[in-house]
């Protein structure tokens, strides 16, 4: 135990936050079984696209689940549900020197008084202004054991207007954000804009993030399926992290991966976008642990501001299970997970999506961790 | 970790409790239980204090106890039944105080403070209110909240005296004699504040979040949850814990989430993530018994002694509760 020190001056000093780390897994830390936390969908998209009208969709179906709802603009909105919670986006920074370590305050008391209501309601959704960067929402879970303890982040998904979309990626740096980040983008409003605006559009969003499950929509007509209890943070879900070339439509959920790849990718016009882009880096084979968490460790910290979320399955030269990771900016997250499978390929991939990121770089520091 | 030297599990008598317990008091010398769902347990019946609501937080008012819900309501409760005292209009109260009649509140920004006559005076601040505290002395009110803590006098036009430190302040506490201005933070630690001349102190190591404080009788200990051992900070001599160690009591392998000095000697009663409940004297160490672990029945959630420090109630987040009669 620390002494307590005094301060003279006003100014923080910054502190790591595992100045203490446990020594035997206690109560908190422990991880709950999964079906004791909360899911909690966090809808974004820019203004006017559509997010209440999803909303209220969920809201209204008749899946006999019941949701604590959190929204920003209380009252402004019509939803008729039980439970709807205001809130004012509190983005903190966090104080431990880490300036994209930000969180969303509010959210971290609203969860903890919810928990006042616990077994009232089945899963919490959380839409965001407009104009939100959807990383404080995230980087809440990574970063608040209560939390974490209490509910899990289930997914991203980010409501698109067809129309003007192509448009707010150019002049809006949250639209693109929120592309960025998402798990799911609905593309919503697909009937006003002409199939060639549309391949227009999908090809600007899988410029920048390939790896989403995309929907097109008229009024958010997406099946309920594709948006909730998406499970896309937990780390044994990351089962593959191959592009999502395919143009699913709401009917068909049980697509296979791979197949039908190749024959859409061709359909799709190449966009590169300036700012906002994903690498991908894979090595045949094992990596070495001891270069590659220091590097991955190092690169995160150096371009975490940079980076908005990454992914990787990597083969650990020695270790028998596969080993899982994702982060959010300088967070990172990862734990071994299933056995490699006999006759299984061993190879190591990560995905990187993120502002001006140095592909060359990247991919250079990967192929170096090679065992 | 050394084996309690006696036990007074025979002494605890149980209570229904049926859900998670938020808070616990004496209410006229009666245990009284402030449900999650909205209920204020007595003895033998039932206070429908927030019927639409959850209960957020409680603060004890001499023969009252105060609840927030998630209604937006506060409620003042006695055996007598449940009195409104004011309405956010659906806005969640997320912090109460009590003090000799007066009573303070905050609904994300908004924080209102009532004399014991129901004058009303409202402040805005910089980001929504986390804690509240009133000082011993004088009608002012500290207000905890993002990058610091304000000291408000609601009877005063003056801005509010601000105590700045960066990051999330969650809890307030002031020292009964006035010295010392104590929140507990988002990052696993306690900033400290002298008011006589805003010296700040910090007290790190814990590895989760103090959301239970307590002041020894004597006001010069403080109490704390949040590590494996009760971390118990020195606040007698002038410099408060400035460079010190603070003790440890009652270290186990487990979370301490609940912590209640004695109002009369200097003992500490430390409910445990597991439930266990043991006192502590804070002199030597020496521990005894009051509840043994049964972690299936949650951690614990409220701890309460009454005024002379004879008997003390605990409570779960699963509703178990029971009542400690010290042996005469």
């Amino acid at each position: 135990m620390a002494l307590c020190r005094p301060y003279t001056s006003g100014v923080a000093r910054p502190i790591s936050r595992f100045d203490y780390p446990p020594a035997e897994i206690s109560p908190l830390s422990e991880p709950e079984p999964l079906s004791d936390k909360t899911p909690v969908t966090v809808l974004t998209g820019y203004l006017g696209a559509g997010k209440t009208t999803l909303l209220n969709r969920i809201l209204s179906e008749p899946h006999g689940k019941r949701y604590a709802v959190i929204v920003n603009e209380f009252g402004e909105i019509g939803i008729d549900n039980e439970l709807v919670v205001g809130a004012d986006e509190e983005v903190f920074e966090m104080n431990n020197g880490c300036i994209c370590c930000t969180v969303r305050g509010d959210l971290i008391r609203i969860i903890e008084g919810l928990m006042r209501r616990k077994g009232k309601f089945d899963a919490i959704i959380v839409e965001t202004t407009g104009l939100a960067d959807p990383a404080p929402v995230a980087q809440t879970f990574f970063v608040d054991e209560d939390v974490r303890g209490r509910a899990r982040l289930d997914a991203v998904v980010t409501v698109a207007d067809a129309m003007w979309l192509s448009q707010r990626l150019r002049d809006a740096p949250e639209a693109k954000n929120q592309i960025a980040f998402a798990d799911v983008i609905i593309l919503n409003k697909v009937d006003l804009v002409t199939p060639e605006a549309l391949a227009e559009v999908e090809a600007r969003i899988r410029a920048i993030n390939p790896y989403a499950k995309l929907h097109k929509a008229v009024k958010c007509d997406v099946s309920i399926a594709e948006v909730l209890d998406r499970r896309a943070f937990d780390l044994d879900r990351i089962l593959d992290i191959e592009p999502e070339f395919l143009t699913v439509d709401e009917h068909d959920h049980d697509h296979h991966h791979g197949h039908d790849h190749e024959h859409h990718h061709h359909g799709l016009k190449h966009y590169h976008d300036e700012d906002m882009q994903s690498v991908s880096a894979r090595l045949d084979g094992d990596v070495d642990p001891n270069k590659f968490m220091p590097w991955i460790n190092n690169l995160t910290q150096i371009q975490g501001p940079k980076i908005l979320r990454c992914k990787g399955i990597v083969a650990m030269k020695g270790d028998p299970k596969r080993f899982v990771f994702q982060g959010v900016h300088m967070m990172l997250d990862g734990e071994p997970q299933r056995d490699w499978r006999d006759g299984e390929k061993r190879e190591s991939k990560v995905v990187f999506i993120g502002r001006d990121l140095d592909e060359e770089e990247i991919r250079k520091g990967f192929l170096a961790c090679a065992a | 970790m050394s084996e309690p030297t006696n036990s007074l599990t025979a002494h605890v008598a149980p209570l229904e409790a049926g859900e998670h317990v938020v808070a616990a008091a004496f209410l006229s010398g009666e245990p009284v239980l402030a449900l999650a769902g909205g209920v204020i347990k007595f003895a033998g019946q039932d206070v429908a204090a927030h019927p639409q609501g959850a209960i957020l937080c409680a603060a004890l008012d001499d023969d009252r106890l105060i609840t927030g819900g998630d209604d937006g309501r506060v409620v003042a409760s006695s055996a007598a039944g449940a009195q409104a005292i004011a309405d956010e209009n659906g806005r969640w109260i997320d912090a109460l105080a009590a003090r000799d009649g007066a009573l303070a509140w905050s609904a994300g920004k908004t924080v209102r403070a009532r004399d014991a006559k129901g004058g009303v005076k409202t402040w805005t601040g910089p980001t929504t209110v986390r804690g509240l505290a009133f000082l011993p002395k004088g009608y002012r009110l500290a207000c905890a909240h993002y990058n610091g803590v304000s000291l408000w006098f609601p009877n005063a036009d003056a801005t509010p005296q601000v105590m700045e430190w960066k990051g999330s302040h969650l809890d307030a506490t002031v020292s009964p004699d006035g010295r010392f201005l104590v929140t507990s933070m988002q990052e696993n630690a306690l900033h400290g504040w002298r008011l006589a001349d805003g010296r700040n102190m910090r007290m790190t190591g814990y590895p989760s979040k103090t959301r239970s404080l307590s002041w020894s009788h004597d006001g010069h200990w403080l109490a704390t949850s949040g590590a494996e051992a009760c971390v118990v900070w020195p606040f007698k001599d002038k410099d408060g814990p400035m460079g010190k160690p603070p003790r440890e009591c009652g270290v186990r392998p487990e979370r301490i989430t609940q912590v209640a000095c004695h109002p009369r000697a200097l003992v500490v009663a430390i409910g445990y993530a597991d439930g266990l409940v043991l006192l502590c004297r804070l002199g030597d160490g020496a521990e005894i018994l009051v509840r043994d672990a049964a972690a299936a029945e949650g951690a614990i959630s409220a701890l309460a002694w009454d005024k002379q420090g004879a008997r003390l109630v605990f409570a779960t987040e699963a509703g178990h509760a029971g009542l400690l009669t010290l042996p005469a």
